[in-house]
C-alpha cells in the first residue's frame, strides 16, 4: 500500500516550515492560493526566501488535496480560516484528521451584527479554530499545534518543540509520528481548547512585550510583564473554557517566553513599532503577514466586558491599538493598577 | 385535562407481519447459543484486559469479596437460592489456588463459571405467547378502566369509546421511527422520571407497530411480581445495580453489544436511574451507550461492502403532570446532595398492591401524558433522513462508517469510541431539551418556586426549603404577570427550536394557569401548588414543588422572574 501524502493548507512562513518538517518523512501537498507562489515552489522549491524540501508539491486544488490526503494541516490566518473551511468542507469526510496551526480567534455572530454593534459578545460568539473546523465540516478528529515555533528559526533548522493537542489519542499519535525528528520534539495534550487558547492569548502579551522594548525598557519590566501577562492569560483562558494546566506548559509559558523576547515575532514587532510612535494602520500596511494579536485584543476586550473579569494589559492595549492612547500613557496606567495578589489560580 | 379531540387516533400496522421475524424472538430462540457467545466474548475481553500473573486472581477476589458482601448486607427476594453456595464454592477454589504458582488456567476456569452465571442471570426470557397475552391484558385492562371511569353510565364498562391513545399522546417523528426500525437497528433513549416509564414505553412501542425492544430493567423491579411478569414478557433483560464489579459490568456490556449487533432494537434509559431531582438528565451514563458504539463499529468490520446495518439513536421524552414517586425522589435527591453519604435504594411500591392502586388512580383521575419521539440520529449525533442516511449541518450525506476508519480501514480504537460516546451523550441531552414538551403544570411550578426563591435569596436552598409553607403566598396578579413573561419566553424558544410546548400552553392566560394549577402533582396528598380562598397561590409541600420546578431547569428562564 502506498502511503498517502500529507496535506498542508496555507503557504505562509509557518505553513511552509511545517510542510518542510513533514516532508522529511512523507510526500506533502502544499496548498497556496497565489499562483505566483505555486510557480515558485514548483520550479525553484523556494518560498518567501526559504528553501522547501523536494517532497513538497504545491497545489491550488483543495478538492484534489482533500481527496489525496487523510491528514491535513490547515495553517491560514484566522480571518481567512472559516472561508477556507467552507471551500474545503464539501470534500472532507469523517475519516479525515485536521491538525491546525493557527493562533487566532474567529467570531460568529447572528446575521446583521458585527463585533462593534453586538451588545454582548459571549463565548458562544467566539470560536477557536478547532471549533470553526467542526462548525463547517464533518471532521471531528481535530487537533492543533502550539508552542514556541517561530517560523524563521524552524526554517533555519534550530531545535524546537511543539504541542499536539486533541481529544483523540489517535490524532496526537499521528501528529507525533509525522512531525517528530531529532530537531523537533512533540508533546501531546488532551486539552484542545486550553492549548488553543494559550497560543491565542499569548499574542496579546507579545504585543505588550514589543511595546516595552520599543520604549527602551529593560529586563525588570519584561519580567513583570511576562508573569502578570501569564496570570491574565490564565484568567481569560479559564473564562473561555480552558484549563490552567495548558497555560503552564510549552504552549503557554514556553511560547510566551519565546515570543516576548523575539524580534522575529510579528506581534512583538507591532508593539515595538507602536512604541516608536507609528500608527497601527501604517504598521499593518507594510507587514507581510498577519499579526493575529491585534484581532485577538479586540475580541478579548469585548468578551471580558461581559464577564466579572479584569484584564488590565488587554484593556490598556486595546486603547493603544484602537483609541489612540500612547504606549507611554498606557504604561503609566498599568503601573497604577492595583495589583496585589501574585498568584491566585493554582 | 380532558382529551381535546386533537389526539390522533391513528393506529399503526405492525412493520413486520409476524412476531416470528422479530429480532428479539430470533434471539430468544437461539438463547442458548447467544449466551454462549456472550460468555466467550466477555472472557476474551477480560483476559486481554488482565494479562498479568496476579491480575486475574485479583479481579476474581475483588468480585468474590463484593458478592459476599452483597449477599450478606443487601439480599433481595429475586436472588437465586444457590447464591450463597455458589460464591462459597468460588471462595474455596480460590483458597486452594493460593499455594499454586501458575494457576492461570484454573483461574480462567473459575472466571468462566462466574461469567456464565452472570450471563444467564442477565439474559432475558422473551416468550412470544406470553408477550401477546401480556399485551392483551394491558390493552384490555386499561381500556376497561378508562371507559368505566370516563363515561359514567351503566354499561360503559364494556364500551370502547376511549382508548389509551386518548390518555397518552404520542407526538413527534413517529413515521420516521417506523421506517428506521425496518432498515436498521433502533436504540431508543428516553428520559426517566417514573417506574411507570418502562411499561409505558413498552406499550408505546407496541402501539406504534414496532417489534418488541429489549431493555435492561433494574433487577429490583423483578421483586414486584406484576412487574416481573410484564418485563419478562416484554423483552427485558436484567440489570442488577448492586453488582458493580468489573466482571459483571463487562458481561452486561457484551450482552447489550451483541444483542444490538444481532439487530435487536434496544431501549436504554441513558440517565441510568430515575431522575431524583426532577430535572431532565444532563449527564448520561456512557456504559450502555458505548455498547451501541461498539456494536456499530463491529458491524462495519464484519460487513466491509456496504451491507452493514445501521444503528439509529432515537431520543424520547416522557412528560407527566404528575409523578407518583416525586416526594420520595426529591427527598432522596436532597438527602444525597445535602451530604448524607449512603442510603440503600428503596422502593416506594414494593408490593403489587401499591402499584395497582396507583394505576387505578392514574387511569381514573385522568392526568394526560405526552410522549415526544425525537428525530433519529446516527451514533455520532448526525440527524438521519427517513431512509436512514446521515446528513450533516450543510445538508450533505455522510457515510457513518468513515468515523471508524483510520488509514482506509475500519479500526478498533477504544479511546476514540469513548470520545464519540461522550459526544453522542451531549447531543442526546440537547435533543431532550429540544423535544421536551412544556405543560402548563411545569411552568406554574417553575414560576411559583422561582418567585418564592427570589424573595428569600439570602437563604441557601436547604434553609429555604425548610421555611414553613404557611408563610409563602403569591397574589394572583403578581403570579399572572410573571407567568405571562415566562410563557412568552418559552414560546419564543419554541420558535427557535430549543423546546417544544403542549398545545394547551398557548391558550388564554387565566385558563392556562388554572389548568396548570389543577394538574401539577395533582394526586399528592399534599398539593405542591394551589389557590386558597382569597385566590392567592400557596403551597402545601415546597420540596415537591421544587421537584416539579426542576423540570424547567436548564432553559435559563430564571431571568424572567
Amino acid at each position: 500500500m502506498s502511503k498517502k501524502p500529507i496535506g498542508v493548507i496555507g503557504a505562509g512562513s509557518f505553513g511552509s516550515a511545517i510542510a518542510n518538517i513533514l516532508a522529511e518523512k512523507n510526500e506533502v501537498l502544499l496548498y497556496a492560493r497565489n499562483s505566483e507562489t505555486i510557480k515558485n515552489i514548483a520550479q525553484k522549491k523556494e518560498n518567501r526566501g526559504h528553501k522547501l524540501h523536494t517532497n513538497v508539491i504545491p497545489t491550488s486544488d483543495l478538492a484534489y488535496l482533500a481527496h489525496s490526503c487523510d491528514i491535513i494541516f490547515p495553517i491560514v490566518p484566522s480571518s481567512a480560516f472559516r472561508q477556507m473551511m467552507q471551500q474545503l468542507s464539501p470534500y472532507l469526510h469523517p475519516y479525515h484528521i485536521l491538525i491546525h496551526g493557527t493562533k487566532g480567534l474567529d467570531i460568529h455572530l447572528p446575521e446583521g451584527e458585527s463585533i462593534d454593534t453586538i451588545k454582548k459578545l459571549g463565548r458562544e460568539h467566539i470560536r477557536t479554530m478547532s471549533e470553526v473546523i467542526m462548525d463547517e465540516s464533518v471532521v471531528i478528529r481535530v487537533g492543533c499545534l502550539a508552542g514556541p515555533n517561530l517560523a524563521k528559526e524552524m526554517a533555519a533548522n534550530h531545535p524546537a518543540a511543539t504541542v499536539v493537542a486533541s481529544h483523540y489519542k489517535e490524532v496526537i499519535r499521528e501528529g507525533e509520528k509525522l512531525l517528530r525528528n531529532d530537531r523537533f520534539q512533540v508533546y501531546g495534550n488532551h486539552d484542545l481548547i486550553g492549548i488553543e487558547l494559550a497560543g491565542v492569548l499569548k499574542n496579546i502579551i507579545a504585543i505588550a512585550s514589543g511595546a516595552l522594548s520599543g520604549l527602551g525598557l529593560g529586563e525588570n519590566a519584561k519580567g513583570l510583564l511576562i508573569s502578570r501577562g501569564m496570570v491574565e492569560m490564565i484568567h481569560v483562558g479559564k473564562a473561555m473554557g480552558g484549563d490552567v494546566h495548558a497555560f503552564v506548559g510549552l504552549a503557554g509559558v514556553g511560547d510566551l517566553v519565546a515570543t516576548c523576547n523575539s524580534t522575529l515575532s510579528r506581534n512583538y514587532t507591532v508593539g515595538y513599532r507602536l512604541a516608536k510612535g507609528e500608527t497601527l494602520d501604517d504598521i499593518l500596511a507594510d507587514m507581510e503577514e498577519v499579526a493575529e494579536g491585534v484581532n485577538t485584543v479586540r475580541i478579548v476586550k469585548r468578551f471580558i466586558g461581559n464577564q466579572k473579569l479584569r484584564a488590565p494589559i488587554t484593556e490598556a492595549l486595546y486603547e493603544v491599538l484602537f483609541e489612540g492612547l500612547t504606549v507611554d500613557k498606557a504604561l503609566q496606567l498599568l503601573m497604577r493598577y492595583p495589583y496585589n495578589v501574585d498568584i491566585d489560580f493554582l | 385535562m380532558k382529551p381535546k379531540g386533537n389526539s390522533k387516533h391513528k393506529s399503526y400496522k405492525p412493520i413486520l407481519p409476524g412476531t416470528k421475524d422479530w429480532p428479539v424472538v430470533q434471539l430468544s430462540k437461539n438463547r442458548k447459543n447467544f449466551i454462549k457467545r456472550v460468555v466467550e466474548e466477555t472472557l476474551v475481553g477480560i483476559k486481554e484486559a488482565n494479562p498479568g500473573r496476579q491480575e486475574l486472581r485479583e479481579e476474581l477476589e475483588t468480585t468474590l469479596y463484593r458478592e459476599r458482601l452483597r449477599i450478606k448486607e443487601n439480599p433481595w427476594r429475586v436472588d437465586p437460592s444457590d447464591d450463597y453456595r455458589f460464591w462459597e464454592k468460588v471462595k474455596n477454589q480460590l483458597v486452594e489456588l493460593t499455594v499454586e504458582q501458575d494457576a492461570r488456567e484454573k483461574e480462567e476456569d473459575i472466571l468462566r463459571r462466574v461469567v456464565t452465571r452472570y450471563a444467564h442471570e442477565i439474559a432475558g426470557n422473551f416468550k412470544r405467547t406470553r408477550y401477546r397475552l401480556a399485551r392483551e391484558i394491558v390493552k384490555f385492562g386499561f381500556a376497561r378502566l378508562l371507559n368505566a371511569t370516563r363515561v359514567k353510565r351503566f354499561g360503559a364498562f364494556f364500551r370502547n369509546k376511549y382508548t389509551l391513545r386518548d390518555k397518552i399522546q404520542i407526538r413527534g417523528k413517529v413515521k420516521q421511527l417506523r421506517k428506521l426500525a425496518k432498515q436498521g437497528t433502533v436504540v431508543m433513549v428516553p428520559t426517566h422520571f417514573s417506574n411507570l416509564d418502562s411499561i409505558l414505553i413498552g406499550w408505546i412501542i407496541h402501539s406504534l407497530g414496532l417489534p418488541a425492544f429489549i431493555y435492561g430493567a433494574g433487577l429490583n423491579l423483578f421483586n414486584i411480581k406484576i412487574f416481573a411478569y410484564f418485563m419478562n414478557s416484554l423483552g427485558a433483560y436484567k440489570v442488577d445495580r448492586r453488582k458493580k464489579n468489573a466482571i459483571y459490568i463487562d458481561t452486561l456490556k457484551v450482552y447489550s453489544k451483541l444483542a444490538i449487533e444481532e439487530g435487536a432494537h434496544s431501549l436504554f434509559f441513558p440517565g441510568g436511574t430515575r431522575s431524583r431531582s426532577g430535572k431532565i438528565e444532563s449527564t448520561l451514563k456512557l456504559g450502555l451507550l458505548g455498547t451501541a458504539m461498539e456494536a456499530q463499529r463491529s458491524i462495519y468490520m464484519k460487513y466491509p461492502d456496504g451491507e452493514a446495518r445501521k444503528i439509529f439513536i432515537v431520543p424520547v421524552t416522557i412528560n407527566y403532570n404528575f409523578v407518583l414517586e416525586a416526594p420520595a425522589l426529591i427527598h432522596e435527591h436532597l438527602k444525597s446532595q445535602g451530604g448524607e453519604k449512603y442510603y440503600i435504594e428503596s422502593d416506594e411500591y414494593s408490593t403489587s398492591y401499591n402499584m395497582i392502586k396507583f394505576l387505578i388512580k392514574f387511569f381514573t383521575k385522568g392526568s394526560d401524558i405526552s410522549v415526544s419521539i425525537g428525530s433519529g440520529m446516527d451514533l455520532l449525533g448526525n440527524y438521519v433522513d427517513d431512509d436512514g442516511n446521515s446528513i450533516d449541518n450543510h445538508g450533505r450525506f455522510i457515510d457513518t462508517r468513515d468515523y471508524f476508519v483510520s488509514n482506509g480501514e475500519v479500526s478498533i480504537d477504544r479511546q476514540r469510541e469513548e470520545e464519540y460516546t461522550r459526544r453522542l451523550s451531549r447531543i442526546i441531552v440537547r435533543e431532550f431539551h429540544r423535544i421536551n414538551r412544556v405543560f402548563a403544570s411545569h411552568l406554574v411550578a417553575f414560576v411559583a418556586f422561582r418567585i418564592w426563591r427570589k424573595k428569600h435569596d439570602k437563604l441557601d436552598l436547604y434553609d429555604f426549603l425548610r421555611l414553613p409553607e404557611e408563610e409563602l403566598s403569591i397574589s394572583y396578579d403578581e403570579f399572572k404577570e410573571v407567568f405571562s413573561r415566562a410563557r412568552q419566553a418559552v414560546l419564543k424558544m419554541k420558535t427557535q427550536n430549543k423546546v417544544n410546548v403542549a398545545a394547551h400552553l398557548k391558550g388564554q392566560l387565566d385558563e392556562v394557569i388554572t389548568l396548570g394549577l389543577d394538574n401539577v402533582g395533582m394526586y399528592h396528598s399534599k398539593r405542591p401548588l394551589l389557590r386558597n380562598k382569597a385566590g392567592d397561590i400557596i403551597t402545601r409541600d415546597l420540596n415537591t414543588l421544587y421537584y416539579y420546578h426542576n423540570r424547567m431547569d436548564g432553559y435559563d428562564l430564571e431571568k424572567y422572574v
